[in-house]
């Protein structure tokens, strides 16, 4: 790359400093593919598209090492190279989704509830807090139980914690083989199924249930994915593979609407929920997506009862509270933690919670 | 002082509560059994409502409170502290419910980590981390160390197998950190309990994620005449699309002192031997077998074995288990150190520890988490002998210092506890010390929760410790260590 990064960091920082001085909320921003998410923030804006490259990335060790503004798409692309792929699937939801974004805003695909959460490859990060000081955590090794897990906080964090700066992930290999499979069949049926196969050596990869129809993706080793279609006796589906990346970045049909998305993360075996509107299973049951108009209170209650939390992802009051309000007692822990990296409150001030 | 064990004497049964010196002896230590530390009184709740009663009386009488589980940690992170409290979670030993259709086990803490398998095999589910202790380790201890084990390099750590806790903070507040589904709103505070030592918060029920239980395994052992050459041979099984279940690798010190005492059947002429395990379901373990093997000749092994069937297969595993029993046999004294490495420096690394072991005058063997990079160096030495056992003291910082120093870890799998204080210093500095302390003060304002442990102050980054082990005797030596 062909800035310097330690003058990069050193502007930073500079600026951190500044605003940690005079108060100045700073927005923290990427390629602003995922501005849409949290709540509405007002502040000046951060930019580390400028901080953008691969840094080390050796395909037997399975680590990546990045600048956090480097295109998410310029990673999948090195990776692919190699067979190799981010195992979460991070949605990019537009062109210049970047790295530090998709750890930031902690997001991931259809595969995560069978191989995992961006949180659960994240292996360490670079970060610079809210008093100015450039700290790295974790590391470039998947075993590494040394000090806090700093790096997982941040992961989802919404950028309230800390600038990240430079992620190290741990990546896969892309499956030798990966198949769509599909069947017209009832809601309860689907959640059934999907649930009873996630038990079962099936090489299932992904699992929803979208217009009456339930959708799965199998991957794996070409035998295996063959035996697990005996199995499951499902048609192949018509869709193909395309379905599974369209749903991941919300191009399907369903999200082509003006009304409020809520994303709903709930128990996999939770049954129909008393809220009206339009829904998409996906993740084998654990997260759905509603269209709804259903007031927020009434969304947050019964997702709550259901054991689960609810997100108003796009559309809607984005000035209000979008995630589910926290317990006072755990608000109190998340107040003490920003006040911890960021004691003025200027990263993202309000991105996740008035409160912060 | 008698004031706090009279407190607790009220809220807790007779035999709950533990002060004779005698009866202390038990707890004075974990299985890094070179620190002892007598703590003021023993207590053992039987109930989240005692652990919250206990909680509420250490905090308003400002005493230190050190929960334990099995005690079975190599780090001395359930070491007590002096005058303070030990809170053993021994009897908060139930498995409270079995989810098959969510595939998740609610379990208390002091429940053992073999025993959730055990129950959730009847629905073909299993729990993944297996410490190499998971037949007396709890799943209280295995959160507060993020416990590993040698199928992690496929199946991930506790962090990665657990969806939500149930924990007491020092102030008293009962706090239900995560839940059933797969997220939940605010910070990752799931992930940042994991591995706390105990630090931040009384973990006091635990939800398990169960995994389908792999249909077929298979075992291939393979030798080679250069470490260098059986590093090639994982990078190549890596680079071929094959996570192996497990993927552990050996030195020759190792193979000869594992042979001598088990006679596994291992190559004792080879300078370092490979074994790798398969999983999944039977058309795909039968393909990738074939295919490491061949991957395993192409990089140079002289030799490879696939176990004919799962008695040989146990029986290729069973010298790697018994590596560190093996190596206490060899030696008087040894002390195992837990370095994590970038895997393609292991070459490099395990010459600067023979180079080490030279300049020391000790010898090594060295045992590995082959596909993780995960390194035991058994350093070898005799307490008998004057200043054996500071040269080896000595000689296990420079093996932790040069994992940091190739872009590695002081502790992969056994935890920083009293051990590896000195070293956190290598690997942090004081502003990142500094915030893993604002941190614990984030939850735990008064500092009673384990006090001492995992993080230095910062003066005290030049304390040291190990792992010793005398004439073969491990602390809890029924127990597997590999």
């Amino acid at each position: 790359m062909s800035v310097n990064i330690s003058n990069l960091y050193q502007e930073l920082s500079e600026r951190v400093i500044a605003a940690r001085n005079s108060g100045q909320p700073l927005i923290i921003k990427g390629g602003g593919s995922k501005q849409f998410y949290g709540r509405n923030v007002i502040g000046d804006v951060i930019d580390l598209r400028a901080c953008s490259g691969i840094i080390a990335y050796e395909p037997t060790e399975l680590v990546i090492t990045a600048y956090a503004g480097t295109r998410l798409q310029e990673i999948e692309n090195a990776l692919a190279q190699h067979g190799q792929m981010l195992p979460f699937e991070p949605p990019g939801f537009g062109d210049y989704a970047t790295l530090g974004g998709a750890v930031a805003c902690g997001l991931s695909g259809p595969g995560r509830p069978y191989t995992g959460s961006v949180r659960d490859y994240v292996l360490g990060i670079k970060c610079l807090t809210g008093k100015g000081e450039i700290l790295t955590f974790g590391g470039q090794v998947m075993k590494n139980v040394a000090g806090y897990d700093v790096s997982r906080l941040m992961t989802g964090a919404l950028g309230t914690l800390g600038i990240i700066l430079e992620v190290s992930i741990k990546v896969m290999p892309r499956p030798e083989y990966e198949t769509a499979l599909t069947r017209k069949t009832d809601f309860n049926t689907a959640l059934t199924s999907m649930n009873a196969w996630a038990g079962e050596s099936l090489s299932l990869s992904a699992a929803s249930y979208d217009d009456g129809q339930l959708n799965i993706r199998l991957s794996g080793k070409e035998t295996a994915v063959a035996s697990a279609r005996k199995i499951l006796a499902m048609e192949e589906s018509g869709t193909e593979l395309d379905y599974w990346s369209q749903l991941r970045e919300h191009q399907l049909a369903f999200f082509k609407d003006t009304k409020p998305l809520w994303r709903l993360s709930v128990p996999s075996t939770t049954g129909n929920m008393n809220l009206a509107g339009d829904w998409l299973i996906d993740w084998g049951g654990a997260q759905r997506w509603l269209k709804t108009d259903e007031p927020v209170d009434n969304i947050h209650r019964i997702t709550e009862q259901a054991g689960g939390h609810a997100t108003l992802f796009r559309g809607g009051d984005h000035d209000g509270e979008v995630f589910q309000p926290l317990k006072p007692a755990l608000m109190q822990l998340h107040l003490r933690l920003k006040q911890v990296f960021d004691p003025v409150w200027i990263l993202n001030r309000g991105r996740m919670y008035r409160d912060f | 002082m008698s004031s706090v064990i009279e407190r607790l004497r009220a809220i807790l049964p007779e035999e709950a509560v533990i002060s004779g010196p005698e009866s202390l002896q038990v707890y004075e230590c974990d299985a890094l059994s070179a620190y002892r530390t007598l703590p003021r009184c023993v207590v053992l709740p039987a109930d989240i409502d005692q652990v919250l009663a206990v909680i509420r009386i250490c905090h308003a009488e400002n005493i230190p409170v050190v929960a334990r589980g099995a005690g079975t940690g190599l780090s001395g992170g359930a070491l007590p502290v002096a005058d303070g409290v030990v809170m053993s979670l021994a009897k908060l030993n139930r498995i409270l419910a079995i989810d098959p259709d969510r595939r998740l086990a609610r379990v208390q803490p002091g429940v053992r980590n073999l025993s959730v398998s055990e129950a959730a095999a009847p629905y073909g589910l299993f729990y993944a981390p297996d410490p190499s202790s998971q037949i007396a380790c709890t799943i209280g201890g295995n959160v507060a160390e993020n416990s590993g084990g040698v199928h992690c390099l496929k199946y991930g750590l506790t962090v990665h197998n657990i969806t939500a806790l149930k924990i007491i903070t020092i102030e008293g507040e009962l706090l239900v950190i995560g839940s059933e589904a797969l997220d939940t709103p605010g910070f990752d505070l799931l992930a940042l309990l994991t591995g706390s030592e105990g630090m931040l918060g009384v973990v006091v029920e635990v939800t398990l994620k169960l995994l389908p239980k792999p249909v077929q395994q298979q075992i291939l052992l393979a030798a080679f005449d250069s470490v260098d050459a059986a590093g090639n041979g994982v990078a190549a099984i890596i680079a071929a699309g094959i996570i192996p279940a497990g993927l552990e690798m050996m030195d020759n010190a190792g193979i000869r002192a594992v042979e001598s005492y088990i006679h596994a059947g291992y190559p004792v002429d080879a300078a370092a031997i490979l074994l790798c395990e398969l999983d999944g379901v039977q058309e795909e373990v039968d393909s990738s077998s074939k295919e490491v093997a061949d991957i395993l000749i192409k990089s140079g092994a002289s030799e490879v074995r696939m176990a004919k069937d799962k008695a040989e297969g146990e029986k290729f595993w069973a010298g790697r288990k018994a590596a560190f029993p093996a190596v206490g046999r060899i030696a008087a004294d040894y002390y195992c150190m837990d370095g994590t490495i970038p895997r393609k420096h292991i070459a490099r690394v395990l010459q600067t520890i023979n180079d080490l072991s030279r300049q020391y005058g000790l010898g090594v063997v060295n045992v590995f988490h082959a596909g993780d990079g995960n390194l035991h160096p058994l350093i070898l030495y005799d307490v008998a002998v004057p200043g054996e056992l500071e040269r080896a003291e000595e000689f296990g910082g420079k093996i932790l210092e040069t994992c940091v120093a190739v872009g590695g870890t002081i502790t992969g799998e056994h935890g920083v506890g009293i051990e590896k204080i000195n070293q956190m210093c290598v690997q942090f500095n004081a502003q990142e010390l500094i915030l893993f302390h604002d941190i614990k003060h984030a939850f735990d304002p008064p500092g009673l929760l384990n006090p001492g442990k995992a993080v230095p102050t910062l003066k005290r980054c030049a304390e040291f410790g190990a792992m010793h082990v005398h004439a073969g005797q491990l602390p809890f030596p029924e127990l597997e260590r590999f």
